[in-house]
């Protein structure tokens, strides 16, 4: 089937099976191959990537049905010498290990810190209307859909959290 | 995965007539896509829904909620009429999956969402549900996940959904368009049938049958909460769950809107324990009461006898919560 994907604001015109998952068509069709696969079925956020704006795990998606999405890959937020202060941040704070997780949680981070932004409430908020206050519960349960299996938690909640706060001071 | 035919359908009458003579619907996919990987499902068409305008959050003209079927999950717990009006469907839809999933999953594919039974999933095993006929390995096998109530000797798995839950205590009603162009509304109670001898046939919907909204009454009084036991505090699925609409008036229990999740083959819902509650004056006895109705006839399978004591702790803890009273030292 014709495709037209626009990855990273760039758009690519695929030949694709309509079983190909959004995962593969960014790492075997574009060769972005920063989003990885993990599980292959939607339960460590190893695939995550931005839809529109929104995190979503891409190997629970078919490429076809996004036709016309505007998607974010880790590649998308920032390159070597220019990184995307999440990217950033997770250097300055061992956000990582071994690093196969890495791209899913900065991308993940980062649609969480958009979900934030907009007031959406979590789990562990106390009150679903207040103001989210984004503590290390909070950034836990909303960043519960990225494992690592190195556990570099501590890190990985350091960075964003540091992340936020010099976004935050920004504005 | 198995090939399949890829249509996608621009409105819902060619989404229906599509589906006519077994297509299958796709959504968020989140589900469907991870069943289709390991062939538990393998349609030979797929029917893409994501294109339909049945994406809004609306009000009723009798001041309740229209949810169009397309609404993701993340969108509808974050909706202001919601975590003002229906609180407790916020909170299910939260304590469920992750941010990424429920950013994809939608109202209507959350509804019909397929057990997480292993057995279910792994097509080395024998499965009445997968495969008519072939027996049932979670019988005698590792059945911790399963259900107390509701179960036949056929099939014993649960319903998965969190939102479903929130969804029945609030009296929810289900809009669908049939390949006839019908409209039906039903109660969400009435959606989803028992295992029986057919596990296979898990709702009343007919072939092609296409969920078009969830419909909520206006906010009913009471407290409303969320209460979920699992094993890990977030990204795993209900071992118990309770939505519960409670009012306490002049000292008595007005109302008691009680669903529970991680019993049974769907979101239950049991009448008698209502009744039990409704007019009475709270206490540790009368909660102990409505938890020996609800379980009369619960019936464990080994590995998942501790849900029978667990589902009368978390109904009494929500009981209590709901009446203001204090857990007895
Ligand atoms: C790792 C993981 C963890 C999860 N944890 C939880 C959890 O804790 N709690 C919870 O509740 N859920 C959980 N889920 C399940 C998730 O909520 C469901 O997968 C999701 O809600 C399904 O919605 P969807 O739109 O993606 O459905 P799809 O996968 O697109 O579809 C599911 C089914 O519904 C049918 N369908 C979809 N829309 C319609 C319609 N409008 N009309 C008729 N038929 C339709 C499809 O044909 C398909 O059979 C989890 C899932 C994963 C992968
Ligand atoms: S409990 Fe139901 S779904 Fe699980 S193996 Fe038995 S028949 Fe299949
Ligand atoms: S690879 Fe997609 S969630 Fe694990
Ligand atoms: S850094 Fe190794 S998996 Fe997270």
């Amino acid at each position: 089937m014709q495709v037209d994907l626009t990855v990273n604001g760039v758009r690519h015109a695929l030949d694709l099976d309509p079983r190909v998952t959004l995962l593969d068509a960014l790492r075997h069709d574009l060769g972005l191959t920063g989003s990885k696969k993990g599980c292959d079925h939607g339960q460590c956020g190893a695939c995550t990537v931005l839809v529109n704006g929104r995190r979503i795990n891409a190997c629970l998606a078919l490429a076809v049905m996004h036709e016309g999405d505007e998607i974010t890959t880790v590649e998308g937020l920032g390159e070597p010498g220019a990184l995307h202060p999440l990217q950033a941040a997770f250097v300055t704070h061992d956000g990582f290990q071994c690093g196969y997780c890495t791209p899913g949680q900065v991308v993940s981070a980062c649609g969480m810190l958009g979900e934030v932004r907009e007031g959406w409430p979590s789990h562990v908020s106390v009150d679903l209307e207040g103001p989210v206050d984004l503590s290390d519960v909070e950034i836990s349960e909303r960043m519960s859909g990225n494992l690592c299996r190195c556990a570099a938690y501590t890190g990985i909640n350091e960075a964003i959290r540091e992340a936020s706060a010099k976004s935050e001071a920004a504005e | 995965m198995r090939p399949f035919d890829y249509v996608r359908a621009e409105d819902t009458g060619s989404a229906t007539e599509a589906a006519r003579g077994g297509a299958t619907f796709i959504a968020g996919g989140t589900n469907l896509l991870d069943l289709m990987k390991l062939e538990v499902m393998a349609p030979d068409r797929l029917v893409d829904i994501t294109r339909l305008d049945l994406g809004a959050i609306e009000r009723t003209e009798v001041g309740g909620l229209r949810i169009g079927a397309l609404v993701t999950n993340a969108d509808l717990a974050a909706h202001g009429t919601v975590r003002r009006n229906y609180p407790v469907l916020s909170r299910a839809l939260l304590a469920g999956a992750s941010g990424q999933l429920r950013n994809k999953a939608t109202t209507g594919g959350n509804l019909l969402q397929r057990t997480r039974c292993h057995y279910f999933y792994d097509t080395s095993q024998s499965c009445n549900k997968r495969e008519p006929g072939s027996g049932c390995a979670a019988l005698g096998g590792i059945n911790r996940i399963h259900a107390i109530l509701g179960a036949s000797e056929h099939c014993i798995a649960t319903h998965p959904s969190d939102m479903a839950v929130a969804l029945l205590a609030l009296d929810a009603e289900v809009e669908t368009e049939t390949a006839d162009g019908a409209r039906r509304m039903r109660p969400l109670a009435d959606l989803h049938r028992l295992p029986g001898d057919a596990p296979d046939r898990e709702t009343v919907l007919a072939d092609g049958e296409l969920i078009t909204a969830v419909v909520l009454p206006s906010a009913p009084r009471g407290h409303q909460a969320y209460r979920k036991a699992r094993d890990r505090a977030s990204y795993a699925f209900a071992l118990v769950s309770l939505a519960s609409v409670v009012a306490v008036e002049n000292g008595r229990i007005a109302r008691a809107s009680l669903a529970f999740g991680g019993l049974a083959p769907k979101p239950w819902r049991d009448p008698e324990v209502e009744a039990t509650l409704i007019g009475e004056v709270p206490s540790e006895e009368l909660f102990d009461r409505a938890a020996d109705v609800l379980l009369r006839e619960a019936k464990g399978h080994g590995h998942n006898d501790f849900k029978i004591p667990l589902t009368r702790r978390v109904l009494k803890a929500a009981l209590r919560e709901a009446a203001g009273m204090e857990k007895p030292a």
